[in-house]
């Protein structure tokens, strides 16, 4: 608090300092809904911020729990993973598979010590172009209040 | 076996671990007599007495096969792990520890500070007024004594040294022993890097039991199962047995016993995270169509981290738990 | 066959020599030759009763005569009958003069009477009464309804038509036979507690439980709604099929499902139109004169329920209407979206009302005038010339009564007051016409949800079917070989529907005629190396492509079956499943490229 009253009777300082964390955060999106969304969403030039980079799968239940851990051992400060609604996934069940399989890794990773927010499962059909951007820029915000991960610098430098 | 011409000399250390490789070696029965005839030890803490000095007196690449098994704990283990690198032909990491960091790399969930804590302190059996703990310095009479550094991460061999080849288990099987030791005595080693004594596929295949291709409602803790169907998968009754996502060669010891796969012998071929792929594989058997369902079986896994990575967390590509601000998270 | 087995009888009827079946009634071959008989309390669908006696006829059998009544009395062999004799008609004018006495107000007795030449009665004259207990009511509710809910009071002089107990009658199921039968308009049907009608009497919709959809509905036989009919209710009536002659009522038919292979699927389920009830400011379904604009069409069509005339409620003519733009469009309330059709079709409305009443007040109340397309906005500079009001402001309120101060009231209380504000002129304006057409908005389908999940095909946020792509697959969807046409897919006027509906057609037939189709190369495949045979993958498999080896002990993948979720690929245990350009590495490499 101190700081940003210093900052704020200095505008100099305040640029300085106030260079905001943009997290990085690793999208694994479904073709038929999430990753429609997000084309959609691009198409109508809703808003959101930059920082989830987006992986293109099939369906969501191609997400290996790999991917996600290899991400953020890759250097990845949040992961999002969006399919379609449960009951609507164009390949019959494979979501309801990806929700087991994220949930369960949501509580693996929890023991890793990750915060839940870090790791997101989301269902945005395609027409919910508006969730999609929320989703993202919430998830964002929730993201850089946690602050970077930076899982590498987690270990010794040896 | 076919006696090469000189005798081959052969080492066996172990770092972080608790022994049972050594022993294992002696699985192999009376063929430890075949062995002997093959090779001399030149270097095996275990059954004779060695010193560092000694070691270091051996010339470069002067032992052929070294086994190397435990995991890398601290600064001790790698510096011996770096001296006998250079004094071996072929070192080889044997045993989950030294291949993936098994039991030992279990205390990457908890920091060195944690593990100190209940070592030297909350232990009940620990009384330490003084609040003293390992220090790598110490100056006692104008004497300097040193002990090794004792790392925050445990790791295995072959993130400290480049290891020609690995033999998993915890310990490895008789015949895994059995089959690597043929295999470097007859000189049929494949490429560097790889895998010997165990299979290339996965538990399942080594498994007697049926698999019916149902799915499961939910899963059972281990003592849920007092008795589960002899012919059945063990997964299929909703035991979690890691065997789909672990490496052959053991001949299913754990289940013929009766006992799910604990998945010592580590990935399988074509796969780094054993841990990710075996929560993947739990939550493709699941059968709901209900999302809250779904969240309520999986809520009854309990301590899924440790049961997936009991061998390999060093082999993961997370390799620890998160060591910065992420210890409320835990608690 | 019949024929042969009904002895048939010989009988002379005012001279005319006929035959009838055994068991007719005089009245039944009376009316086969055309001979009026006069009758009040007969119908032919209720057994005969015998109760006015105005049908009474001469008859002789074996050289006797008497006096009977033709309804009920069968009809025998040999039988002379005289159906105008000097005795009939003696006999029915004094029937009609005792009528008279108690019943003078009666139209169909006065009529009847007249007919006869009886305009006085001899009689004591009582206080007229409606009803003349011809008891077809209590029978029609009982025959045919089936519902029992009417019954004779007390007897004699003192016998009247009532409900049991004199109370609401339970078992009514308010089907309206009983007024209709009525000779004398004695019964009338009340909504009372809003307990349903069997049909409705508001007239701008089916007006019988057996009607033809609409008028040009292909095919254009008549159905019968289950919900109304009183068949279907009671188990009574069954009127239709007693006077259908080729017997095509079948009131057992039942819906059937057919199942159909088919390789491509063109969804043009259409939509449902905004309900103007929600939107209670407008008083639709509280005012009278407040219709849709699906209303007025029905009422201007010529085999319309008023033959094409533009009337109220109270049958007059409207001289001011006014045409509600955006009723559920361009809402945040309701729905954000444009409905695109109404802005022309108020138009036509007007045009419509123009020519049906010339000297009519009409006003739209519109946002905004979107007349793109050929022709559209030359046909709203016609409206112009036509002298219609166009008034830039959305109607934001029907009431019967003056709401704003300025507003000067006008005489007649049925007039209804839309207020608006004039965005042109800058103030709120309100005005007093006699009928608001609502022109609604278009919604989708009622089960368009529905449909999407059973097709797997996405919706867009107001719930329209979603297209591939925006601009460049407008017909497909994300579901290869389900195509989307018309206002399934979003509003659209009917020439845009005729294109789309066309375009969709053609991209069907283009996958029948190209015979073969096209596989994207990204399916699944197992390394039979590496695959255990843990048989993981078939369990997760929704389209069953993935089968059991098992001679070599591993699982194997069907290409033409396989969909490429890669769902297996993520769940294989052994890593032995890769899928064709999503594998682990390509994908790992993407993480890696990402996070550099």
């Amino acid at each position: 608090m101190a700081d940003i009253t210093t900052a704020e009777k200095s505008p100099a300082k305040l640029t300085k300092e106030v260079v905001r964390f943009e997290p990085r955060i690793i999208g694994f999106l479904c073709w038929w809904c999430s990753y429609a969304a997000s084309d959609m969403a691009g198409t109508s030039r809703l808003k959101y911020p930059p920082n989830v980079s987006i992986i293109r799968v099939m369906c969501s239940s191609r997400v290996d729990p790999a991917f996600v851990m290899r991400a953020f051992a890759e250097g990845a400060d949040g992961v999002l993973i969006a399919g379609c609604h449960l009951g609507e996934c164009h390949y019959v069940s494979g979501n309801y598979k990806t929700a087991a399989r994220i949930s369960l890794l949501k509580k693996t990773l929890a023991q890793f010590g990750f915060e839940d927010d870090r790791i997101r499962l989301e269902w945005i059909s395609a027409g919910e172009i508006r969730k999609f951007s929320k989703v993202i820029t919430d998830m964002t915000e929730k993201v850089r209040n946690l602050g970077p991960l930076n899982w590498r610098e987690n270990f010794e430098p040896k | 076996m076919e006696q090469p011409k000189e005798k081959l000399k052969l080492g066996v250390y172990w770092a972080a671990s608790c022994g049972g490789c050594d022993i294992s070696m002696l699985e192999i029965g009376e063929k430890i007599l075949t062995v002997d005839s093959l090779a001399d030890i030149v270097l095996w803490p275990c059954i004779a007495d060695f010193k560092y000095k000694d070691v270091k007196a051996y010339p470069d690449k002067y032992i052929d096969v070294m086994f190397f098994n435990g995991a890398i704990r601290n600064s001790e283990a790698e510096e011996i792990a770096h001296l006998l690198r250079e004094k071996s032909k072929i070192l080889i990491a044997y045993g989950s520890c030294s291949y993936e960091g098994g039991i030992p790399a279990l205390a990457n969930f908890y920091s060195k500070q944690e593990i100190f804590d209940r070592a030297y302190h909350e232990s009940q059996s620990t009384v330490n007024p003084d609040r003293i703990e390992p220090k790598t310095k110490h100056t006692e009479n104008g004497y300097e004594l040193y002990l090794p550094e004792f790392w925050e991460t445990v790791r295995k061999l072959s993130d400290i040294v480049d290891v020609d080849y690995f033999i998993p288990g915890c310990p490895p099987a008789e015949n895994t022993t059995w089959s690597a030791i043929e295999a470097i005595v007859s000189g049929q080693l494949p490429p560097v890097g790889s895998i010997i004594g165990a299979g290339n596929k996965s538990v399942c295949d080594e498994c007697p039991r049926e698999r019916k291709e149902t799915k499961i409602k939910r899963f059972k803790r281990p003592h849920e199962y007092v008795a589960p169907d002899p012919e059945q998968c063990l997964l299929e009754q909703g035991i979690i047995c890691l065997g789909p996502a672990t490496r052959s060669g053991c001949e299913a010891r754990c289940i013929n016993s009766g006992m799910p796969c604990r998945g010592c012998y580590g990935p399988c071929a074509d796969v780094y995270d054993q841990g990710a792929k075996m929560i993947s594989a739990i939550g493709s058997v699941l059968e709901s169509e209900d999302g809250e369902e779904i969240q309520r079986v999986i809520d009854e896994i309990m301590d899924p981290a440790g049961l997936f990575y009991r061998f390999s967390m060093s082999h993961s590509y997370l390799l620890r738990r998160r060591l910065v601000g992420a210890k409320e998270e835990m608690k | 066959m019949e024929e042969t087995s009904v002895k048939m009888l010989k009988l002379t009827i005012d001279g005319i020599e006929t035959e009838a079946r055994e068991g007719e009634t005089i009245l039944q071959v009376a009316e086969r030759l055309m001979i009026d008989i006069p009758t009040l309390c007969h119908w032919k669908f209720v057994k005969p009763y015998g109760a006015c006696r105005i049908c009474t006829v001469e008859i002789e059998v074996h050289g006797k005569t008497r006096m009977v009544p033709s309804c009920s009395y069968k009809v025998r062999d040999g039988m002379v009958v005289k159906t105008r004799s000097e005795e009939v008609i003696k006999h029915r004018k004094m029937l009609l003069e005792l009528m008279l006495a108690r019943h003078s107000q009666v139209e169909v007795v006065r009529k009847l009477a007249h007919e006869y030449g009886v305009d006085t009665t001899r009689f004591e004259e009582m206080p007229s009464e409606q009803c003349i207990n011809c008891g077809l009511c209590v029978r029609v509710c009982d025959e045919v309804v089936g519902a029992n809910a009417l019954t004779f009071v007390k007897r004699g002089t003192e016998r009247y038509v009532s409900t049991p107990f004199e109370g609401e009658a339970e078992s009514c199921i308010a089907c309206g036979a009983c007024a209709y039968v009525c000779p004398t308009g004695h019964i009338t049907v009340q909504d009372i507690r809003d307990r349903k009608y069997v049909f409705s009497e508001l007239a701008l919709g089916p007006t019988t439980p057996i009607h033809i959809p609409f008028a040009a509905a292909i095919p254009g036989i008549p159905v019968i709604d289950s919900h109304t009919c009183i068949h279907m209710q009671t188990g009574g009536c069954g009127i239709c099929s007693k006077v259908c002659e080729p017997d095509a009522i079948d009131y057992e038919m039942q819906d059937t499902f057919e199942e159909m292979e088919v390789g491509s699927i063109i969804l043009a389920t259409g939509y449902k139109t905004f309900d103007p009830k929600r939107a209670e400011q407008y008083g639709y379904g509280r005012l009278d004169n407040v219709i849709t604009s699906l209303e007025f069409e029905h009422m201007s069509h010529a085999s319309g329920p008023t033959g094409g005339a533009f009337v109220k409620a109270d049958g007059s003519e409207p001289k001011s209407v006014a045409i509600l733009h955006c009723i559920g469009s361009r809402d945040k309330n309701y729905n954000e979206y444009c409905s695109r059709v109404c802005c022309m079709y108020s138009l036509k409305i007007a045009h419509l009302i123009r020519e049906k009443v010339p000297d009519a007040d009409i006003y739209e109340l519109y946002i905004d005038m979107r007349c793109p397309g050929s022709g559209y906005e030359e046909f709203y500079n016609r409206l112009l010339e036509e002298g219609v009001h166009f008034i830039r402001g959305k109607g934001v309120e029907v009431s019967q009564m003056p709401t704003l101060a300025t507003t000067t009231p006008v005489a007649s209380n049925s007039k209804l007051y839309v207020k608006c504000e004039d965005t042109l002129l800058g103030m709120p304006r309100e005005l007093p016409v006699d009928m608001v057409i609502l022109s609604v908005g278009l919604e989708p389908a009622a089960d368009a949800e529905e449909v999407a999940r059973v097709f797997k095909i996405s919706s867009k946020a107001d719930g329209f079917f979603m297209e591939k792509h925006p601009k460049l697959a407008p017909i497909d969807t994300l579901s290869d070989g389900i195509f989307i046409a018309g206002c399934a897919q979003g509003p659209k006027d009917i020439p845009d529907s005729v294109a789309q509906g066309a375009a969709a057609a053609a991209a069907a037939m283009s996958l029948i005629d190209a015979g073969e189709v096209a596989l994207e190369p990204i399916t699944s495949v197992v390394d039979e190396e590496v695959c255990t045979g843990c048989k993981t993958c078939l369990v997760v498999c929704p389209y069953g492509a993935i089968s059991f080896d098992e001679e070599k002990h591993v699982s194997v993948i069907n290409d033409a079956l396989c969909k490429a979720c890669g769902c297996c690929v993520a769940a294989c245990p052994s890593g032995a499943i890769t899928q064709r350009g999503f594998d682990d590495t390509q994908i790992e490499a993407e993480l890696a490229a990402l996070l550099m």
